[in-house]
């Protein structure tokens, strides 16, 4: 199907957008990439009324390295993520994440300010922000506001955006030495949503873990960072405390179901993500044997 | 709104309206029909274009964002030579049916073997993997575009 009608206007600054947001308030949609918003439109499960196209600003692009921090600009594209060096050396969970985004093709257009507003809950980006604890840079015409990743997602394609907010940039914290990622999502195919997927940030010393994030995605209405991640913190991780942790985390999820799979396949499959997960980043190949 | 854009080489002037997608204005406005539309919503690959040297789906894109862009179609990419080989070993090894993927294919393997001389089977499936073919069974595009790879390397060594 094709977009029906609306109103255009390409931004020619971040304020200038900002002007355009404030004046159309929620009749107005924002194209970055397009990745999402296009086939939303095209199968008309949307239909805005105006259109504020930001993807021609430069201001909004890059990756900078500002003291403790990473700032990634909202229309810095997946291939741009993939290719950088700053991401390879200080995020690289993203990078493996957006291996797992789509297509070549989707890639090269899709951006990561427009993933995170968008909020699918399948979607890999979103749970990377839990996982890497960044902060969601938002503006409007009355100022900034910084927003911490677990506050912003609110439910499926729901954000703490308002109408009038643009999102701006996102800010990952650096400089957490020997902290190691685990990334893993099952999908129909490669480059499909995923069923369940898992990404992870901890710090290990002397194989005890004392940090982990485990933000699992597709598996509710938004990413969710699980409660159950304390209780391998600071402790031996034995095959009983691991299947203690499984059962904690069964009962704090409930995933939804949908025409690719059961709530119980949904618990399952995190269950299976959490172990391989915990057995990667400790290098104990014997706690995988948990989760079956 | 009216657009100027480079298409295939040459410089394009047109009128548009903001709905129209890039698949579409070249198609119906310019009569360029070797961009294929399959599902209209970044699926199926049929409609992959070159904008600014990097492949992307014609139907995710406004006409009006290709204002100051330089598109290349298959067409193009057709006329110039620079797939030939790859067209003759898609011929060769009966790597297309009915031909509906055909372009998008040949778009998005030609941009592999643009970025790398020699990828393997592997690569070669992933980098495809957002193109659909509905008569092949894939193994012989993969074949076609690995042949093409080997015999490129061959000639620039």
């Amino acid at each position: 199907m094709k977009a029906s009608a609306f109103a255009y206007a390409r931004a020619t600054s971040v304020g200038n957008a900002l002007e355009l947001l404030a004046a159309h308030g929620d009749k107005a949609k924002v194209l970055s990439g397009g990745q999402s918003l296009m086939p939303a439109m095209n199968l008309r499960l949307i239909s805005p009324e105006f259109i504020v196209d930001i993807s021609e600003l430069d201001e909004l692009r890059g990756i900078a390295l500002r003291g403790n921090a990473l700032t990634i600009g909202a229309l810095t594209r997946h291939v741009d993520l993939l290719r950088s060096p700053e991401i390879a050396a200080h995020a690289p969970l993203l990078a493996e994440a957006v291996a797992h985004v789509a297509h070549p093709a989707i890639r090269n257009r899709g951006t990561l300010g427009g993933s995170l507003a968008h909020a699918d809950p399948a979607s890999e980006l979103p749970a990377c922000m839990l996982a890497l604890g960044a902060t969601i840079v938002v503006r409007s015409e009355s100022g900034e506001r910084r927003i911490a990743a677990v506050e912003f997602f609110r439910g499926i394609y729901e954000t703490a955006l308002s109408a009038n907010e643009l999102l701006v940039a996102v800010e990952l914290p650096i400089g957490q030495m020997n902290s190691v990622h685990f990334f893993h999502e099952f999908a129909r195919r490669h480059g499909d949503y995923a069923i369940a997927g898992l990404a992870s940030l901890a710090i290990v010393e002397d194989r005890l873990f004392k940090d982990l994030r485990l933000a699992f995605f597709a598996v509710a209405d938004r990413p969710v960072l699980a409660k159950a991640a304390n209780r391998l913190i600071n402790v031996d991780v034995t095959p009983a405390v691991m299947s203690g942790t499984l059962v904690a985390l069964g009962e704090e999820l409930s995933p939804h179901e949908d025409q690719q799979a059961s709530p119980a396949m949904r618990g399952h499959l995190a269950k299976v993500l959490l172990s391989r997960c915990v057995s990667a980043l400790l290098g104990r190949p014997e706690l995988q044997v948990a989760a079956s | 709104m009216s657009i100027s854009l480079h298409l295939n080489g040459e410089r394009v002037d047109a009128h548009v309206l903001p709905r129209l997608n890039l698949a579409d204005f070249l198609r119906e406005h310019l009569h360029l029909t070797g961009t294929h539309v399959g599902c209209e919503h970044g699926v199926c690959g049929a409609c992959t274009v070159r904008v600014n040297g990097e492949i992307v789906r014609s139907c995710l894109m406004l006409a009006v964002q290709t204002h100051g862009a330089s598109v290349q179609t298959i067409e193009g990419l057709s006329d110039s030579g620079e797939i030939a080989d790859l067209q003759a070993a898609f011929r060769n090894r009966n790597a297309l049916q009915c031909g509906y993927c055909t372009p998008g294919m040949l778009m998005a393997a030609q941009d592999l073997l643009k970025r790398e001389p020699a990828p393997d089977r592997e690569r070669i499936r992933e980098h495809l993997s957002g193109n659909y073919c509905r008569c092949t069974g894939y193994q012989a595009i993969i074949d076609a575009v690995e042949t093409t790879a080997k015999a490129r390397k061959g000639r620039s060594s």
